[in-house]
C-alpha cells in the first residue's frame, strides 16, 4: 500500500473516532445539559444579576474569563474522568485495546470532543456577556480569549485522562464532582482571586485552573500581574505529571487481572 | 508439521500469586479449525485467551499467533476477539459502531457484508442500548469479524443468552469456518462445544485434561456413572461390557458407561453382592474432576516408573 493511502486511512480513523466520540457524547443528556448550562447558568447569576457592578463594573467582563476556565473544565474533566473510567470498568477499552485502534486516536478523539463542547460554552458565554453584560473587548481580546481557552481544556484533559484510569466507574462522577467544584471555587473561578484571603491565595497556587484562569484575564489585563510564562509553565508540568501518573494508570490496566 | 500453526501456545503457566491460573499449556489451532476450549469457571479458559490477545504476559512458555508474538500489531489486524462480558457505548447505532470499527483493519468487509454475516441488518440503525442480549452479542460479533480476520477469538460469546439466540450465534461463528477462518472459543457449555467444535481441549484447573473431537470428548464426559458396592476387584469390573471408565470412591465402586443397559446387564450377571446401586448423568464438573484425577493418577505412575 502507497504512504498517501496509508495517510488517508489513518486520517479516516482520527475522524471517524472524532466523530463518533462528539456523537456518544452528545446523545446523552445527562453529560450534555449540565456541561453546557451549568456555566451559562453561573455567569448569569453571578456577574449579571448579583455582582454586576463589583471590581468597578467589570465583573461581566472578568467572569467570562473565569466562567470560561470553569466552563471548559467540565467536559475534558468528566469526558475523560467519568467517560474513560466507565469504558474501562465495561471492558469496552480492552475490547479496543485488542483491535488494531491506534490508541492516540482514542485520546485524541476526547479532546477534540472536550474541544468542540468548550467551544459552544465559551461562544454562549461571549454572546451572552456582549448582549447582556455591556462586555466590550478588542477583536483581538476575544479571539485570544477564545484560543487560550481551547487550548487550556489540555491540562484538564490529561487530569480527567489520570482520574478516568485510576477510577472506578461507579466512584468517577462523584469523585470527579469532588475534584471539579471546590478546584474551581478555590482558584477563584466563582468569587475573585482578589476576595480571597492570603492563605487561600497562596493555595490557589497549587491549582491547576488558577494559572489559566489567570493566562485569561491577562489577556484584559485583570490578572494578579504574574508573568505570563509561570502560569503556562506551571499548566505544562501540571499535565506532564497528569499524564505520567495516567501513564503508570494504564499500564497497571492494561497488564490487568 | 506442514501447515504453520496460526496459533501456538507452548508450555504455557501462568500464576497470580499463590494461584496457578495455567500450568504449562500446549496448543495449536490450524485455519479453518474451530477449537473449544472447555472448562468450568475458573479452569483458566479466560487467562489463556487473554495471554494469547497480549493483555497479559506468561510467567513461561512461548505464545504465538499468525507468527507474532501475542499481542502485536501485526497479528491484532488479523485477528477478531470477544471478550467476556463487555459493554459497549449505547447510545452509539450499530451501523455506527461497525463503521468505527472497520475502519481500524486494513482491508474490512463492507458495512453491508458485517452486517448479512451477524444477521444484523435489519438492526442497523438501532443504538446498542436498545438491543436484547443476543442482539448485543451479535453486535460483539460483528465488530469481530468486521477486519475480515484469519482468526476470531470467542471468550464464552453465548453466556447468558436463552437457546434460540444462542442457536443464532452458532450459525454464525460456523459460516466464519465455512470461510476459513480459525475460531477459538471457550465455553463451560459441553453441548456448544460439540455443535461447533473440530476438536474439544478440556481445561481443569488450569491444565489441559483432555484433547480430541467432539466423538472422543464426549465419549469421556459423556454416559452415565453406575456407582455401587460389591467386593469385586477393579480388574474384574473393568472387564464388563462396555464399560469406558472404573474408579474407585472410598467403598464405592464406578464403571463410566456409554451403553449403560448393556453394561448393567453384565453387572448384575456377573455380581451377585450388589448393593447400594444408583445410576446418574455425568456432568461435565464430575467429568472434569474424573479426568483430572485421572489424570494426576497416570502422573504419579509415570513418575514411579521414571
Amino acid at each position: 500500500m502507497n504512504t498517501s493511502a496509508n495517510w488517508q486511512r489513518s486520517l479516516n480513523i482520527y475522524y471517524l473516532e472524532a466523530k463518533t466520540e462528539f456523537l456518544k457524547a452528545f446523545r446523552m443528556p445527562a453529560f450534555t445539559i449540565p456541561s453546557l448550562l451549568f456555566p451559562l447558568m453561573f455567569y448569569v447569576f453571578f456577574a449579571l444579576i448579583f455582582n454586576r457592578q463589583g471590581m468597578n463594573g467589570q465583573m461581566p467582563a472578568y467572569m467570562i474569563a473565569t466562567y470560561g476556565v470553569f466552563g471548559i473544565i467540565g467536559p475534558a474533566l468528566f469526558g475523560f474522568g467519568v467517560g474513560v473510567a466507565i469504558e474501562k470498568d465495561q471492558g469496552w477499552l480492552a475490547v479496543k485495546q485488542c483491535s488494531p485502534m491506534p490508541i492516540s486516536a482514542y485520546f485524541m478523539a476526547r479532546i477534540l470532543t472536550a474541544m468542540q463542547f468548550a467551544l459552544l460554552i465559551i461562544l454562549s458565554l461571549f454572546i451572552t456577556g456582549a448582549l447582556f453584560g455591556d462586555v466590550v473587548l478588542t477583536t483581538g481580546q476575544w479571539a485570544a480569549t477564545l484560543l487560550v481557552l481551547l487550548i487550556g481544556t489540555l491540562p484538564f484533559c490529561a487530569l480527567g485522562l489520570w482520574l478516568g484510569l485510576a477510577l472506578k466507574g461507579q466512584s468517577a462522577p462523584a469523585v470527579v464532582n469532588l475534584i471539579y467544584l471546590p478546584m474551581s471555587f478555590l482558584s477563584g473561578l466563582w468569587i475573585p482571586i482578589e476576595l480571597f484571603s492570603s492563605v487561600l491565595q497562596s493555595f490557589a497556587w497549587l491549582l491547576p485552573p488558577f494559572h489559566l484562569a489567570q493566562l485569561v484575564l491577562k489577556i484584559q489585563g485583570l490578572d494578579l500581574g504574574h508573568p505570563w510564562f509561570i502560569h503556562a509553565g506551571i499548566l505544562t508540568a501540571m499535565s506532564l505529571l497528569f499524564l505520567l501518573l495516567a501513564r503508570r494508570s494504564f499500564k497497571r490496566i492494561s497488564e490487568a487481572k | 508439521m506442514s501447515i504453520a500453526a496460526i496459533i501456538e501456545a507452548k508450555k504455557v503457566s501462568k500464576s497470580f500469586g499463590q494461584f496457578k491460573a495455567l500450568d504449562r499449556v500446549s496448543l495449536q489451532i490450524q485455519a479453518g479449525e474451530i477449537l473449544a476450549l472447555l472448562g468450568a469457571n475458573g479452569a483458566g479458559k479466560t487467562t489463556l485467551i487473554n495471554l494469547l490477545l497480549g493483555r497479559m504476559r506468561s510467567d513461561s512458555g512461548s505464545l504465538s499467533v499468525l507468527n507474532y508474538p501475542a499481542g502485536h500489531i501485526k497479528a491484532r489486524k488479523r485477528i477478531g476477539t470477544i471478550l467476556q462480558s463487555a459493554q459497549m457505548p449505547g447510545t452509539l447505532k450499530v451501523a455506527e459502531h461497525i463503521e468505527l470499527f472497520s475502519s481500524y483493519y486494513d482491508q474490512p468487509l463492507s458495512l453491508q457484508e458485517t452486517l448479512e454475516k451477524s444477521q444484523l441488518t435489519q438492526l442497523k440503525d438501532k443504538r446498542f442500548d436498545q438491543l436484547s442480549g443476543g442482539q448485543k452479542q451479535r453486535v460483539f460479533f460483528a465488530l469481530a469479524i468486521c477486519g475480515n480476520p484469519e482468526v476470531v477469538f470467542l471468550d464464552e460469546p453465548t453466556v447468558g443468552l436463552d437457546v434460540d439466540t444462542r442457536r443464532q450465534l452458532w450459525r454464525c461463528i460456523r459460516d466464519l469456518k465455512d470461510q476459513g477462518t480459525a475460531v477459538l472459543l471457550t465455553t463451560h457449555y459441553l453441548e456448544e462445544a460439540d455443535m461447533l467444535a473440530d476438536r474439544i481441549v478440556l481445561l481443569s484447573d488450569g491444565r489441559i485434561t483432555a484433547e480430541g473431537s467432539p466423538e472422543q470428548i464426549k465419549k469421556r464426559l459423556g454416559g452415565k456413572i453406575i456407582r455401587f458396592k460389591s467386593n469385586l476387584t477393579a480388574a474384574h469390573l473393568s472387564q464388563l461390557t462396555a464399560v469406558d471408565d472404573y474408579q474407585a470412591k472410598g467403598n464405592y465402586h464406578e464403571l463410566l458407561s456409554q451403553q449403560t443397559e448393556a453394561t448393567l446387564r453384565s453387572l448384575l450377571n456377573v455380581c451377585t453382592d450388589i448393593q447400594d446401586l444408583t445410576i446418574s448423568q455425568v456432568t461435565l464438573e464430575d467429568a472434569f474432576i474424573n479426568l483430572s484425577e485421572h489424570q494426576t493418577h497416570e502422573k504419579i505412575e509415570q513418575e514411579k516408573s521414571a
